[in-house]
């Protein structure tokens, strides 16, 4: 308990009146973190549950934890690839490292920095919500994205998606997808492209490693997505198992399908994601996708559609989110099932723009309280017909 | 029509403590309250004073807006002490208690010669009217309104609450009495509710419409059964009154009598027994001293259920409408790192974010000495489907929390407003990782609703 005794003395400094009273907020969310508070209900249920949004979101964290890790490797084994260094486990996890953990130090650098600073002014506690914001976003975007610009799209995310609305729990639309629209549409030429999905790459014919050697002749560095027909796949060399393994170019997080599975079993098992929105997503991408191939608009199975790209990603951990998703149980299959539908049609109907996953979800989120407003009224009306029928 | 309802939704919270069937002593308190903070909305005039006499069922208090609805004295003594609050407020009238307990004579009457307006009547001028609860809003019925129907539940789901097969083991002849009154005030009839699990010897209750419900809590909440079994729509009124108020009334018509004196089951992990006792609503929590040890400042005393009931502290009285005292452990204490702690098994969790499951799965049967603390920190709504999996009714608890909130009453009442009291979404309270006080503001939607609609 001595660090308990510690904060027990120190706390009055920072509570109102005290000498660093500005920074209470910074200390209470210290204090919490540490310490879950002795705060004892007031009124209504006397006891309550153990769980709260720290261990909510703790176990968000954990279900990214697979594909962070697979992110690191993978990032190194592409590096490794393309310059042709034929690396080991370790190195090539090294290399990883040194290129996720800065992306890592920025998105919570900046935006934990603007938390605190939201919550200060408002004299609120700090919202948890950002830890997973700013889990995501790093795998989210090419590994090879400019620091700074990572930096003013956290930042435009966290102010103009988030604390303008009045912080966790009150945005409209998920803040990681708007900080990857934010730099997609800003910063074409870094988001897209053959160049930007392997690390280095976008520096040109170079390794990062002196003792490697240069770019593979021919190399190009194109995800799946950009040369989506059986055809192109094979050209690029991707069976069905490199892209469900996920040793493949892509951003950061993405590319592996076993890896996102892992986090869809923690999220549906413990209940903090939505399974609904999960398995919609996956029916109504499949079913485009089906349509796609029958119509002639794609030769690939409807099943590619789903370990491609950020489709999977996207559905498990992105659409699903309490807060932007649908908060009704039929509005979630609806709402689900129409992102993997779009998410399918702009890939196969717009050759400009080869991933629909981030629109397809932010449209929807924009959507939602519709879909949440139709799925009540219909449920009021069906209610009152059928006890009318009673009466 | 019997019909059997299988509520999926729910949650019993594996709480420890509770009461052994057994009647461990009979309490006259020394001194009881009549609190007029035990009727939700109620403007109360005083008809004593200071050193008057009275008699179990002389009137103490009446409603100010409707005068006729009187709240009498639970027990035969002298007035002494009238508590007022700010503004003379008034918060309790203290009766010192005889020794020996004197009744009013209200005359045994034979309820198949009574007609609505005798029954009426004989439940006003005794002071059982304030048994029956109106809903919308759970305030005493308004004796000018025929409601749709009456509603009652025959058992308790909450956490360690009372047992109505023991405590109401002697009551059946009373409560049959009770039924075939209140069947005279509404032409609904009565409908009784059953725990569809459990066989019950009200089941032969004659004049009722039976009702059976299996699940869990809470599906024994009266609430809960309505929106069940048909939901309250704009403009209609029922009523509820519990199992023990029914004994009450019957008692009231058998012998003549008010006597609420009822069996009630100290319960809680704070209790050093956990056991029953025989008493009358009112009762200072000082008088089951024996049942807790020296420590009651570390003690929540609450009367009622742990999820619904009210911080009474050790100063304060058994409410009118329970039975059950929960003593519960205050948490007020930090937890390094709980929220990251995998285990925390001297907590509970309905989460799978924990492993309580597990431990379910391994002992069936483990309880918990669950306390006081919050766990956490409040925030604003993240999840949203926590709450729909422990409310098996047809409304919208996050919209309708919202909407109480923002004090819309047009979306309070689309949301259900007239069919829930605090009680039933006691449980979506309890599951809520945002730590919202959703009673507190249901609470503030119907005082809301009753001040714009009245």
């Amino acid at each position: 308990m001595n660090v308990r005794n510690f904060i027990d003395r120190i706390k009055p400094t920072f509570e109102k009146g005290g000498k660093l009273g500005f920074l209470h907020s910074t200390f209470d969310a210290f204090e919490t973190f540490m310490f879950v508070p002795n705060t004892v209900t007031r009124k209504g249920s006397h006891i309550r549950d153990c769980v709260d949004i720290k261990r909510v979101m703790i176990i968000m964290v954990l279900a990214l934890v697979p594909a962070f890790l697979f992110g690191i490797w993978n990032t190194g084994y592409q590096h490794s690839v393309a310059y042709q260094m034929n690396w080991n486990f370790w190195q090539m996890v090294w290399y990883g490292v040194l290129k996720i953990v800065p992306l890592y130090l920025v998105t919570y650098i900046v935006g934990l920095g603007i938390e605190f600073i939201s919550a200060q002014l408002r004299g609120h506690e700090v919202n948890e919500g950002y830890l997973v914001t700013g889990f995501i976003l790093p795998l989210i975007v090419p590994v090879d994205v400019p620091l700074w610009m990572l930096a003013v799209a956290t930042a435009f995310a966290v102010i103009f998606a988030k604390e303008v609305f009045g912080g966790t729990g009150m945005n409209i639309w998920n803040p990681a997808l708007i900080a990857r629209a934010f730099l997609f549409f800003s910063y074409p030429s870094k988001m897209s492209g053959d160049l930007v999905w392997i690390g280095g790459l976008s520096r040109g014919n170079e390794a990062w490693a002196t003792t490697g050697g240069a770019l593979v002749d021919g190399f190009s560095g194109a995800t799946p997505l950009a040369s989506a027909s059986l055809e192109g796949l094979s050209s690029q060399g991707y069976s069905a198992l490199n892209m469900f393994l996920g040793n493949i170019p892509g951003s950061v997080g993405e590319t592996s399908v076993i890896a996102i599975l892992i986090g869809a079993f923690i999220l549906i098992f413990t209940g903090v994601a939505s399974w609904k929105i999960m398995v919609s997503s996956v029916a109504g991408g499949l079913l485009i996708g089906w349509l796609g191939q029958i119509g002639g608009a794609t030769d690939l199975p409807c099943w590619y559609q789903l370990i491609m790209g950020g489709f999977l990603f996207g559905s498990v951990f992105m659409a699903t989110d309490p807060v932007t998703a649908a908060q009704t149980e039929a509005g979630k299959w609806i709402y689900g099932f129409l992102i993997g539908a779009l998410a399918v049609i702009v890939r196969l109907f717009n050759p400009g723009y080869a991933e629909g996953m981030m629109l397809a979800i932010l449209l929807m989120n924009t959507f939602a309280p519709l879909i949440d407003h139709c799925v009540i009224e219909c449920s009021l009306k069906a209610k009152a017909r059928k006890f009318k029928k009673i009466a | 029509m019997s019909n059997n309802i299988n509520l999926r939704k729910g949650l019993n919270v594996p709480l420890a403590g509770a009461a052994v069937r057994t009647v461990r002593k009979t309490i006259l308190p020394d001194v009881v309250a009549i609190r007029p903070s035990d009727f939700r909305n109620l403007t109360p005039k005083l008809l004593v004073k200071e050193g008057d006499k009275v008699l179990a069922g002389s009137p103490v208090l009446a409603d100010k807006m409707s005068q006729n609805i009187l709240f009498t004295s639970p027990v035969s003594g002298t007035v002494s002490g009238v508590v007022r609050g700010d503004k003379r407020k008034l918060l309790a009238v203290l009766i010192k208690t005889d020794e020996v307990q004197e009744y009013v004579d209200f005359g045994i009457r034979k309820v198949d010669e009574l007609d609505a307006e005798a029954v009426k009547e004989a439940l006003l001028s005794s002071g059982l009217w304030t048994a029956l609860v109106q809903r919308p809003y759970g305030i005493v019925a308004n004796p000018e309104l025929r409601p749709r129907a009456i509603y009652v539940s025959a058992f308790n789901t909450a956490p360690l609450a009372a047992d109505n097969e023991f405590v109401l083991a002697d009551e059946f002849d009373n409560i049959q009495t009770a039924v075939l009154a209140l069947a005279k005030l509404t032409d609904g009839g009565v409908h009784v509710s059953f725990n569809a699990e459990i066989k019950s010897r009200f089941e032969a209750l004659k004049g009722i419409t039976a009702h059976h419900f299996s699940g869990k809590h809470p599906a024994g909440n009266v609430g809960v059964q309505i929106n069940n079994i048909r939901p309250i729509c704009k403009g209609e009124t029922v009523w509820t009154v519990s199992m023990q108020m029914l004994a009450a009334i019957g008692k009231l018509f058998n012998c003549g009598r008010y006597d609420v004196s009822r069996k009630v089951a100290i319960t809680g992990p704070m209790a050093l027994e956990t056991a029953y006792v025989k008493t009358v609503p009112g009762m200072p929590m000082s008088a089951i001293q024996g049942f807790y040890g020296n420590d009651a400042e570390e003690i929540r005393f609450i009367s009622g259920d742990a999820l619904s009931g009210a911080n009474v502290g050790a100063e304060g009285y058994l409410r009118f409408q329970d039975n059950q005292v929960t003593l519960l452990r205050e948490g007020n204490e930090y937890e390094a790192f709980g929220w990251a702690n995998p285990l925390r098994f001297k907590q509970f969790s309905s989460s799978h974010t924990y492993f309580h499951w597990l431990l379910k799965l391994l002992c069936p049967k483990k309880e918990y000495a669950l306390d006081t603390n919050l766990h956490g920190g409040e925030r604003a709504f993240v999840v949203s489907d926590v709450y729909g999996k422990v409310l098996p009714m047809s409304i919208f608890p996050v919209y309708l929390v919202k909407a109480c909130l923002a004090g819309d009453i047009d979306k309070m009442e689309k949301f259900g407003i007239y069919e829930v009291l605090e009680e039933d979404l006691a449980l979506c309270e309890y599951v809520c990782p945002s730590k919202i006080d959703i009673q507190a503001i249901i609470a503030k939607g119907i005082d809301t609703m009753i001040k714009e609609m009245a």
